[in-house]
């Protein structure tokens, strides 16, 4: 896996995608077709970097989004990219959400047993399946940055096998990164560009 | 010539003795009798249209005989009724000329669903003009307003992806002071296709020991089924249930045979009810009341019974 190397940022103005991916210009993000068509816009523009990339999905321009357009564009999209077979290195941060967003997309993402990071109403979240550890790991990592398990552990009520198995997890589910020494994890909001 | 009288009140509490009529009704040409009809809402006017055109499909056009009152025809066509009731009906008597234009009045005027399309415009609509009523008179946040237009799109959804046929969806504010004490907002959407037992028979129908179209709603209405093999799908009717429970609102889906819903406190409806008399596809009924306290959005009263 890519554990090293540059990972790129790379965003995506869902609103503005929308309308280059789907023949009419929706300004709203319903239904499936439009969920499927800006899916396959972002896999598009995913293939073209061909490097490890951090894909911001960015919904500040979003006003509605229903259930099955969340399921086609967030859970579809972040599902493909967990497979083993994915066809580009990518990870996924959800920005510029609103609180009338976050139920979908949590919805979405518990029904296919996903999580992914998000800001919502300008802070950052993790959306979908976690169980508390995982939580609260992540919510450590956070605030660590870039650290072994017995780093995030110290800020946690838990021991640092604990913490690795839930920071392991949480790799797996692709919303933290094995980065730099061995054993270490970074949280994906680091590798953001600043807005 | 077999006659339909509508009655004075056209809504969703009257629509069964219309249906039962229909059922009954000997062959022969069928008139859709509006003459006494004082109030109508959109689940009485799309009820109408389907009930039409069940008739349209038996072999003849049904008469439809305008209502008495000027203005009853007149928000009928300001609804966009007329509009539709052409293919399906021969008018008979005067009707307004033109059809509803976006009147400041009118949340959704009656809307046809065919496509993926179609749902988009009637998000867009009710995000143009719907917003304002119901932040105002619904005291709705916007959050919820644009909840709102996310039920509409999931409700209209359900038509295409499960009925195989077109349907119709229309949307207005009340105000039911008598029943609910506050303003509410109806939603009707409705098709005649397959219907649920149809849709989910091939994917459910093997595991129930008596599949019938009570069944198909249960299994839809209160386990999230579809007919599709996707984790992702089925979610529709689960969140507008969700959101209408919070809200205080009753949602009722009626199906071939059978009726189920959610019950609030305020209503007096029948969780589930079998042996109805036979309509082919899917009849959705939503109201949902003005909010209390749009700060806390308390509906009046959340607690009901569900349809089972």
């Amino acid at each position: 896996m890519h554990s090293s190397g540059n990972v790129i940022p790379f965003s995506f103005d869902l609103s503005t995608l929308v309308q280059r991916s789907v023949a009419s210009l929706y300004s709203h993000l319903v239904t499936r077709p439009t969920g499927r068509a800006l899916r396959l816009g972002i896999e598009s523009q995913i293939g073209e970097i061909g490097s490890v990339c951090l894909s911001v999905l960015d919904f500040t321009q979003v006003v509605v989004l229903d259930y099955s357009c969340a399921d086609e564009a967030v859970a579809k999209l972040i599902q493909r990219y967990q497979l083993a077979d994915r066809p580009a290195d990518a990870y996924f941060v959800a920005r510029g959400l609103g609180e009338q967003h976050r139920d979908p997309i949590d919805e979405v993402l518990i029904r296919h047993d996903l999580a992914l990071v998000a800001e919502v109403e300008g802070e950052f979240t993790l959306l979908g399946c976690a169980d508390e550890l995982e939580h609260q790991a992540w919510h450590a990592l956070q605030r660590v940055r870039l650290g072994r398990p017995e780093d995030v552990a110290v800020e946690l009520d838990a021991t640092a096998a604990e913490v690795g198995t839930a920071l392991d997890r949480l790799a797996s589910r692709r919303v933290v990164l094995r980065r730099g020494a061995p054993d270490s994890f970074c949280a994906l909001t680091t590798l953001l560009p600043e807005r | 010539m077999n006659i339909i009288t509508l009655p004075a009140s056209l809504d969703e509490r009257y629509f069964e003795p219309m249906v039962r009529t229909l059922e009954a009704a000997p062959e022969g040409r069928l008139l859709f009798d509006a003459t006494h009809v004082r109030w109508a809402d959109p689940y009485g006017m799309v009820g109408v249209l389907a009930l039409g055109e069940v008739a349209r499909r038996r072999g003849e056009r049904a008469v439809f005989k305008m209502p008495d009152s000027p203005d009853v025809v007149s928000y009928m066509g300001r609804m966009g009724f007329f509009e539709h009731a052409e293919p399906i009906f021969d008018l008979n008597g005067p009707r307004p000329r033109s059809r509803h234009d976006g009147a400041s009045d009118v949340l959704l005027e009656i809307t046809p669903v065919n496509s993926h399309a179609d749902v988009h415009t009637v998000v867009d609509l009710v995000n143009r003009r719907g917003l304002n009523i119901l932040t105002s008179q619904l005291n709705y946040p916007m959050r919820e307003a644009f909840q709102f237009s996310v039920i509409l799109s999931e409700v209209c959804q359900n038509i295409i992806e499960h009925a195989e046929s077109s349907g119709w969806v229309a949307t207005q504010t009340y105000n039911w002071t008598k029943k609910v004490g506050r303003k509410v907002v109806v939603i009707a959407v409705m098709d005649l296709g397959i219907g649920f037992r149809a849709s989910l028979a091939g994917a459910h129908a093997a595991r129930y020991d008596h599949w019938d179209d009570g069944a198909a709603l249960e299994a839809a209405f209160m386990h999230g089924q579809t007919r599709f093999h996707d984790p992702g799908r089925g979610q529709g009717i689960q969140q507008i249930r969700k959101y209408v429970a919070r809200w205080g609102g009753r949602i009722s889906i009626r199906s071939g045979t059978a009726r189920i819903m959610d019950v609030p406190a305020w209503d007096e409806g029948v969780p589930l009810e079998k042996e109805l008399p036979y309509l082919p596809g899917a009849q959705i009924g939503i109201v949902l009341p003005a909010l209390v306290d749009a700060s806390t959005s308390q509906p009046a009263a959340a607690a009901g019974r569900t349809g089972r």
